[in-house]
Parts: structure tokens; sequence; C-alpha cells
């Protein structure tokens, strides 16, 4: 068995497996918390519309902020919009989800995904230099924020090189760039990654709470 | 040759005899052993964590956005004033010791342990430079209520003997006497009798049947006593049945700024009971902030049950009597700016209540900016304004505020917090600056119109 055989199969299936387990494990950890319920006299009803706004309002920051917020605003959403046009608009990254889901939709051009993924590979690099040199994001960073970091990057990069035939033979590239998604899938549930989970507990507790008050979700 | 330290240089361009940036050094309380302390601190930081908290506490990104909407950050550059960071230490605990992964850590030792020298550390953070206005809450991506976390932080510092001794002394005392300011109930009589007499008006106290039971804060009681006159001034034109109790007629809750729940459960429940005894149906809280969080917010949950009365802080009040047409007030030319409380206004919900109560006054609003919600703290919430080590980082903060009132252009300040009243005005003399900070409720008593 090749290295290429490895991670399309017992590979994918091994990283497959921890990512589900690690994930069930701290949803389900997260949710056996505790719950507390607030009894006091709600200002207004709509408690859960009001969660809802949040996940969506928290998407862009409240006007007085957005000034001093700009570089780090701009930096994210390049990243994240680039990650999403390359992981759901690649047309080999939609055969790879047809193949367990039976789900397929129309490719976007080549072109737009490598745009997009030149641009996320920029945002990633600039978004680990300001980590580096910000005071605050240098101060609050760990181990956690510059794993998370690369093994976000590596599958960008590897797969901009598999792309472009570069530094290896394809089938390698290929299987390095799958290795690297594999690692990504694995670590996913244990660090900041799963952020893209949490967000929307998050974002919709405080809406409920801040709602209930009538206050500015 | 000199064998002077240079750690800490001499500050030449200080007015006194000082240091560049002294090292912040922590206040203790009690004859703890330091395990005991740190058994204490993180014993009781988790005794509140729920779901909403552990969820908030594994949602962090490390984006740093919450240092942005930190009047500390904001006028020091100082990244230690990054919101999220005031709870690292509490962070490093959770992570290691009740999160999803926390065997994963202990096992492999990739959480270290915390320090009882780190929590003193971490005292200037949680205490001296944060109000708990909840700025960083309404900016946070990820919409971590930070404000609560330090608020249970607190509880956590509390029990470990590590607050600042001047809020120690404050809280303790409010335990003891039942005011943080000495204004025991014979002090509240004396002065409610004294401004009776100065606004020529019947001041309820002690009724034993009342429909609205109202509260005062003790600033106001020992600083701006007006508010007692003007209070019962603006109830008697209304013809209300209402009274002070003086089993309860304290709303400032300094066990809940501190971080003991016992002592904020007292607090509370006297104004609970003393609502009960006379049978209200509605508590007014006075020009407070914090007040109008701890019984509004939180009175349910002190109770173990939903308040058989409803709660509205001063403002709400004022603005559903003029709004309802209850209640007249005269036009007054004056240009004023609003400075909204936080605890009211972004953390309350009650934005609006005030500047229906200026509309009503016609007084020309030059709203600062921001404003309302995003409304910059005055810097002595959160009991901040006790402790006198703050007083500098206090004074830089309110900074952000002169700047916001002289760009406005206006001669006065209004607001509905006794508490910001007396950041402003402590901040006026500090300062020399020539703004007045007046209150909204007293300056409705003065332009009513009594039919």
């Amino acid at each position: 068995m090749d290295l290429l055989d490895f991670v399309r199969g017992p590979g994918l299936q091994l990283a497959t497996i921890i990512f589900f387990v690690g994930l069930v494990w701290r949803l389900v950890h997260l949710y056996l918390t505790l719950k507390k319920t607030d009894i006091s006299e709600a200002r207004q009803g709509g408690e859960i519309g009001g969660g809802l706004k949040a996940i969506f309002s928290r998407f862009r920051h409240h006007e007085p902020f957005r000034e001093r917020t700009r570089n780090g605003s701009i930096i994210a959403y390049t990243m994240h919009i680039g990650l999403a046009i390359v992981v759901l608009g690649g047309a080999p990254h939609i055969l790879f989800i047809e193949s367990f889901s039976g789900l397929d939709w129309t490719p976007l051009p080549s072109i737009v995904i490598h745009v997009a993924a030149a641009l996320t590979l920029a945002a990633l690099l600039t978004s680990i230099g300001r980590r580096m040199r910000h005071p605050v994001l240098h101060m609050l960073s760990n181990f956690d924020d510059y794993f998370s970091w690369l093994v976000t990057v590596l599958p960008v990069l590897t797969g901009l090189l598999a792309v472009a035939h570069v530094g290896a033979r394809y089938e390698t590239l290929l299987a390095v760039h799958i290795l690297s998604f594999e690692v990504f899938l694995i670590w996913f549930p244990f660090g900041k990654l799963m952020h893209s989970i949490i967000v929307f507990g998050s974002r919709y507790t405080t809406g409920v709470t801040f709602t209930r008050r009538g206050a500015k979700v | 040759m000199s064998n002077i330290t240079e750690k800490y240089p001499l500050d030449t361009h200080e007015q006194r005899l000082t240091v560049k940036d002294p090292h912040p050094r922590h206040d203790t309380q009690g004859d703890i052993d330091e395990d005991e302390r740190l058994r204490r601190a993180m014993a009781n930081f988790a005794k509140n964590m729920n779901r909403t908290t552990a969820t908030y506490m594994e949602a962090c990104v490390h984006c740093g956005q919450c240092a942005e909407a930190c009047h500390y950050y904001v006028q020091t550059g100082d990244p230690k004033y990054t919101p999220i960071w005031k709870l690292e230490i509490f962070k490093q605990a959770y992570k290691r010791e009740t999160s999803p992964f926390g065997f994963f850590y202990r096992l492999f030792g990739l959480k270290r342990h915390i320090s009882v020298e780190q929590l003193g550390e971490w005292q200037e953070l949680i205490y001296d430079s944060c109000t708990m206005c909840g700025r960083c809450s309404l900016i946070c991506p990820m919409g971590i209520d930070i404000a609560t976390l330090v608020g249970q932080a607190r509880h956590g510092m509390f029990h470990a003997g590590l607050i600042p001794d001047e809020l120690h002394e404050v809280a303790e005392r409010a335990k003891i006497e039942g005011s943080p300011l000495g204004a025991t109930a014979s002090v509240f009589e004396d002065r409610a009798d004294w401004m009776g007499d100065e606004f020529d008006t019947e001041v309820n106290i002690d009724e034993d049947q009342a429909d609205i039971l109202v509260a005062m804060s003790s600033i106001e009681i020992m600083k701006y006593p007006h508010a007692i006159g003007a209070t019962a001034r603006i109830l008697n034109a209304l013809g209300e049945s209402w009274t002070f109790r003086t089993e309860g007629f304290e709303a400032t809750n300094f066990g809940m700024m501190a971080g003991n729940t016992e002592w904020q459960k007292a607090a509370t429940m006297k104004l609970i009971n003393a609502a009960i005894n006379c049978g209200a149906k509605l508590v007014v809280l006075p020009e407070c902030g914090h007040a109008y969080g701890a019984l509004r917010w939180q009175g349910a949950a002190m109770f173990g049950k939903p308040l058989p009365f409803k709660v509205q802080h001063i403002s709400e009040f004022l603005a559903d009597v003029i709004s309802s047409g209850r209640l007249k007030v005269r036009k007054v030319d004056q240009t004023v700016t609003f400075h909204d409380p936080c605890q009211v206004a972004r953390r309350g919900g009650a934005t609006e209540a005030p500047r229906v109560v200026m509309d009503a006054l016609g007084v020309n609003l030059k709203e600062m900016a921001p404003t309302g919600d995003f409304n910059w703290c005055c810097g002595g919430g959160g009991g901040v304004i006790t402790i006198h080590r703050a007083d500098k980082l206090r004074y830089k903060v309110f900074e952000l505020k002169m700047e916001q009132v002289e760009a406005t252009g206006a001669d006065t300040v209004l607001s509905t917090c006794s508490n910001c009243r007396q950041s402003y005005n402590d901040a006026k003399e500090h300062f020399h600056w020539d703004k007045d900070m007046g209150s909204l409720l007293e300056l409705v008593a003065e332009n009513l119109v009594e039919e």
C-alpha cells in the first residue's frame, strides 16, 4: 500500500472516526453542563428570534466598532470566504463530498478556485504575521492558535502545489494534500477550529439573554 | 558603583515622588494559606459554571477584537487590558479542570497549574481595570459575554480573599450596616425628613401598604440627597400610593460587585422582603446602574423564584408616566448631552427611556459619539471608583468621556446613575473641568407641572 492508498483508505477512515468521536464528546460534554434558567421577568418576548438574530448580526461589527477592527475583519473574511469557495466550489472536493454523501453540484471555474485559494493563502499568511506582531494577539496566542493555523494552511498550500504540479509527482502531492486534510480533521475537535460550530451556540445564547433584557444584540 | 536597582526607575515628571509603572501590588483578606486560597478561587469560579459560561469558555478564538472596545486598552494601548485576557488564568483552570478534554490536559501536563501569585497579579485586571461595562460583550464576534465571565471570576477572587481592600471594606460594611456609606435606617430617615422639608413634600416611610416601593442608592442618600425629595415630589404629584421602607431602602449591591453571592443575596432579599411586606406591585429603583442589574435581572435568581412584583429603573418609570400623559413637565431651555449608564442601557435594555423623558423636557440633546448602547463607560462602575490605587488609570480612561462631552458642545451632562455622577464629579475636580453633571430625575422634579 503506497501513501496515496493509505490516505484514501485507512488514513481517511481513522481521521474521520477521531473527528466524529471528538466532536460528539466535546459537544455532549458542553450540553451536559448544568443549564441555568433565567427566571427574571423578560422585558420582551422573541428570545429565540433574538438568538437567531445574534447568529447573523455578529457576522458584522456594529458600526461604532468597525473602524478599529477593520484590518482583522478583512483578513478573517478573506480567509473564511476563500476557504468556503475552495472547499465547496472546487471540482475535486465536490467529487470527494459526493463519494460519501451522494450530493453533488456544479463546480466553480478553476480560475475562481485558484484565485480564491491564493487569496486564502495570502490571508492566512497575513493573519499569522499579524498574530506574531500585534501586541494583543501575540499575548493572547497559545499552541492551539499556532497549530490550528498550521493545520489550516497546509491543505491550502498543498492543494495549490498539487494543482500546479510543483515540487513532486502529482500522486505524491495529492497524497500529501489529503494527509494534511486528515491532520486538520483529527485536530478539529480538540482546538479552536471547533469555533466553526460553537460560534452558533455562544452567539445564540447571548442573543437570547440580551433580547430578554431588550438590550442591543 | 551604584547598586540601585533599575527595576523601578524614578518618574521625575510626576508631581510627587514616584516610580514609573509601579508593579501592581495586590491585597489579601484573611489568614489563609496559599493552597487554600487557590482551591477557593477555582472552586468558587467553577461553582457558577453552567452551559452558557462553559460555551463562552470554549468559544474564544483569540482574535483580540474585544481590546478595541475596552476603554482601558484604547486609552493605554497596554495589551494586558484586553478583556478576554483578564480571564486568562480562569480559562486555563477551566480547560485543565472541567473542560471536555481536561483529562487530556492533565495527563500530558498541557495546562499548567495556576499559582496564587498569578491570581494576585490578576487582581488588578479583574477589579481595577474592569467596570463590567459590557462593551467587549457587544463587539465579540463569537458572542461571548465577557462581562458576565468577569463577574464569575470575581466570585473566585472574593472567596480566595484576593480582592482590593477598599472594595472588600465597602462590601463588608454594606453587609453589616446595610449601607456601604453609613446610610443606616436612622440616617436615611433623618435625611428623608430633611429633604421632605427642602422640597416641601411628604416623604412616605414605612407605610403598611403601598403600591410602589421606592429604593435609594447610598450615594444619593449621602452625596446627592435631592434625589429623595425629587422622587417624593414626583410620586406625590402622581397621587401614587408609595413608600420607602426602613427594612429595605438601599438599592446598591456591593456584595455583587465584590463577588460574594451570599452578601449579594442578603442585600437583594432586604428589598424583596420590604416589597412583599407592604404589598408593593412595583419596585422603583433609583438612579443607580448596578442596582438595576442586581434586582431587575438577578433578583429572581437570588429569590429562587420569579419576583412577585415588577421592577423599574426610575428612568423607565418616568418615561412611562410621561408617555401616558400622567406626568406633565415644563420645557427646559438647556443644551445637554446624555451619559448612558452601562448597566441600565447596554446591559439593561432601558436605553430609550431617558430619551423619552428628555424629549418631553424639550432639552436640546446633543448625543455623544458613540452613544446609547455603545457609549463609553465613565470608568467608575463595577466598584472601580472605590479602589484608590486605580485612580490614575480611571482618570486616564475618563479622558475619553471628556473628549466625547467636549465634542458635543453641551454645557451639562445628564445621567441616570449616581455612581456615574460621582465618577464625573470626581474627575471634574481632578481635571478642573468646567462641565456639570446633573440628574435627569432632579431635572424632572424641578420642572413638574403640578395641577
